[in-house]
């Protein structure tokens, strides 16, 4: 049976960049700064990708909120190998309220089975945005999706779907992290997804995919069109780096680590 | 006045997380700048003797929401309950702590009460309600933020290294009430895998011995290491990758954030995504047989050395030494 997976594409500084603070303290310097897609989001790309070819065909509908500057995270989604781009154009604060809304707009018109979001952003760290969504919709959540085999596991070679969806189609079971452990819940369908770090190992995309990639059309929309409020709840007020850790001291063997241990940091 | 909800959480076994009395150090801040009340919630099948336990520190009233539904502390049924008890008492603040399970839940209800939230706060900052404000991180920890969230009811979860447990101190009042079922359920949990140790839990321990990718999936001497200090294992992300160690053992920006008393981190380079989850630990050593890695930076004693030939030299000298 078809399946239709809604994902997300967020663009985010490559999680290599050196991070600076400006000097007015109310952003980060753009000098030398890399972006990517958001590397949760990319593992829900991979896996929406896997359930649809383990399902015997379907789509795969990539989002983003941003300015035009996101077209190259869809981009990169499609040349991975979904099937559609939908833009939401916005300049300003990313708050996940709005994103939330402006998802659940889309999710509304495009009525996937389902849809698979990052657990966080590597920039803000919030973790919300699934949440919210999965709240708003009415839908079933499992936040933090993983696997039991490793990425070095024949499972994860083969590109096996590491959600497992029943044959009727109206149920899923993810193996969650959890608190001590790992879960395994089974939610109605429809479900929101979050994804783990180790859900899978996102493929590359190829060269023809790179190519078909280009030429795809990108549906546009804005949260006004929509029919979302773009103003933020979130203000942040100020940016500082945290105080550094004061540099420490090599030491040359084993003897003198455990004296520096015993009577200075007094910790044994 | 404004009123303060926090949102506890169980053990497997039934016992208070004791993340928990983190996030309520969390909430007494809150309260010693608004002036109200501070409230927490249990959601549970039979919610009555942890709202007993809890009731112990601190807090004005717990409310003790116990039903069928809540079995398991799902998301799909916790979010109505706990935004439920939230609305009844006029909460301005509803918060937890930043554990798997309050990561999962908090922004579910913060949705429900139209919330905004903000997540793995480090701080209450501003000197009455009006101006209250939280300090979290971004970009794993390399940027802290000050965030003013602009909903009438707002958001978060605590971290837990950057409040203290709050201590014991005098009895509050304990409200049962039933909290409405669902329609239908979403959600179930079918299995529960638990990473058994006997040794203390990660968040709590006061010594953490970790490996990484230097190990090579060989945690003999980690292990020994760790079971000479009374010590919580720890792994890098690397580690967790191969399938070398649970999961649940990753410390990190997206892992486990730790504060030990001594950190020993062996043959872990030290990406930033690793720093982020132990630089606020009192004492880090190092041992790495690369001299330029990077997690030298932030260690207090690094020794350059193979981890196979220095772990048990150091665990003979800490036996030595006892």
């Amino acid at each position: 049976m078809p399946i239709k997976i809604l994902v997300t594409a967020k663009r985010v500084e490559d999680y290599e960049s050196k991070i600076k603070v400006n000097p007015a303290g109310n952003g980060i310097l753009p000098d030398g700064l890399k972006y990517k897609i958001n590397p949760f989001d990319e593992i829900g790309v991979e896996e929406a990708l896997r359930l649809v070819a383990k399902h015997g065909g379907g789509e795969v509908v990539v989002v983003s909120v941003g300015t035009k500057d996101v077209h190259e995270q869809l981009r990169h989604a499609l040349a991975m190998g979904a099937t559609k781009a939908v833009w939401v154009n916005h300049t300003g604060p990313l708050d996940q309220m709005m994103i939330a809304g402006c998802l659940q707009k889309i999710i509304e018109k495009e009525k996937p089975d389902m849809a698979i979001l990052g657990k966080q952003a590597i920039d803000d760290d919030q973790n919300q945005v699934g949440q919210y969504l999965a709240e708003w919709l009415g839908w079933s959540q499992a936040t933090f999706a993983s696997k039991e085999e490793s990425l070095e596991s024949e499972a994860e070679k083969s590109k096996t779907p590491a959600l497992k969806l029943s044959a009727d189609m109206k149920s899923l079971t993810a193996i969650r992290e959890v608190d001590g452990g790992l879960e395994t819940l089974e939610c109605t369908m429809p479900c929101l997804v979050t994804t783990d770090l180790r859900l899978n190992q996102p493929r590359y995309a190829s060269l023809p995919g790179i190519m078909k990639a280009k030429s795809k059309p990108i549906e546009e929309h804005t949260p006004a069109s929509l029919g979302v409020s773009a103003t933020s709840n979130i203000t942040i007020t100020k940016m500082e780096h945290p105080p550094a850790r004061k540099a420490g001291i090599k030491v040359p063997d084993i003897a003198a680590l455990v004296d520096k241990l015993k009577t200075e940091a007094k910790v044994i | 006045m404004s009123n303060v909800l926090i949102v506890v959480e169980a053990q497997p076994d039934g016992s208070l997380r004791k993340a928990t009395l983190n996030a309520i150090t969390a909430g007494k801040q809150i309260v010693a700048k608004t002036g109200g009340e501070l409230h927490a919630v249990v959601l549970a099948k039979d919610a009555g003797a942890l709202a007993n336990t809890v009731k112990e520190y601190g807090v004005k009233v717990v409310h003790a929401g116990s039903a069928a539904h809540l079995t398991n502390f799902t998301a799909d049924v916790v979010a109505p309950a706990g935004a439920e008890i939230a609305t009844a008492i006029k909460a301005e603040f509803v918060g937890a702590a930043a554990t798997q399970a309050g990561r999962d839940v908090m922004p579910r209800i913060a949705a429900r009460l139209k919330a905004a939230m903000a997540s793995e706060i480090l701080g209450v900052v501003g000197s009455s309600g009006a101006d209250l404000q939280f300090t979290r991180p971004m970009w794993a920890g390399a940027v802290i933020a000050t965030v003013k969230l602009g909903t009438a009811i707002k958001c978060f979860t605590a971290r837990t290294t950057e409040f203290p447990m709050a201590e014991k101190a005098g009895a509050g009042e304990v409200k049962a009430f039933a909290p409405a079922a669902p329609a239908k359920s979403l959600q179930k949990v079918v299995a529960f895998k638990e990473v058994k140790s006997a040794r203390p839990a990660l968040t709590e321990a006061k010594v953490v011995v970790s490996g990484g990718r230097g190990t090579k999936g060989d945690f003999k001497e980690i292990d020994a290491l760790a079971d000479e200090l009374g010590a919580a294992v720890g792994a890098s992300r690397a580690v967790c990758d191969a399938g070398w160690q649970p999961n649940d053992l990753q410390i990190g920006q997206t892992g486990k954030v730790v504060a030990p008393q001594l950190y020993i981190a062996a043959g872990i380079s030290g990406a930033i995504q690793h720093i982020a989850g132990m630089k606020g630990s009192k004492t880090i050593v190092a041992i790495n047989k690369d001299a330029e890695a990077p997690i030298f930076q932030v260690a207090d004693y690094g020794l350059v050395a193979d981890l196979f030939k220095a772990l048990p030299e150091l665990r003979a000298a800490v036996k030595a030494a006892k």
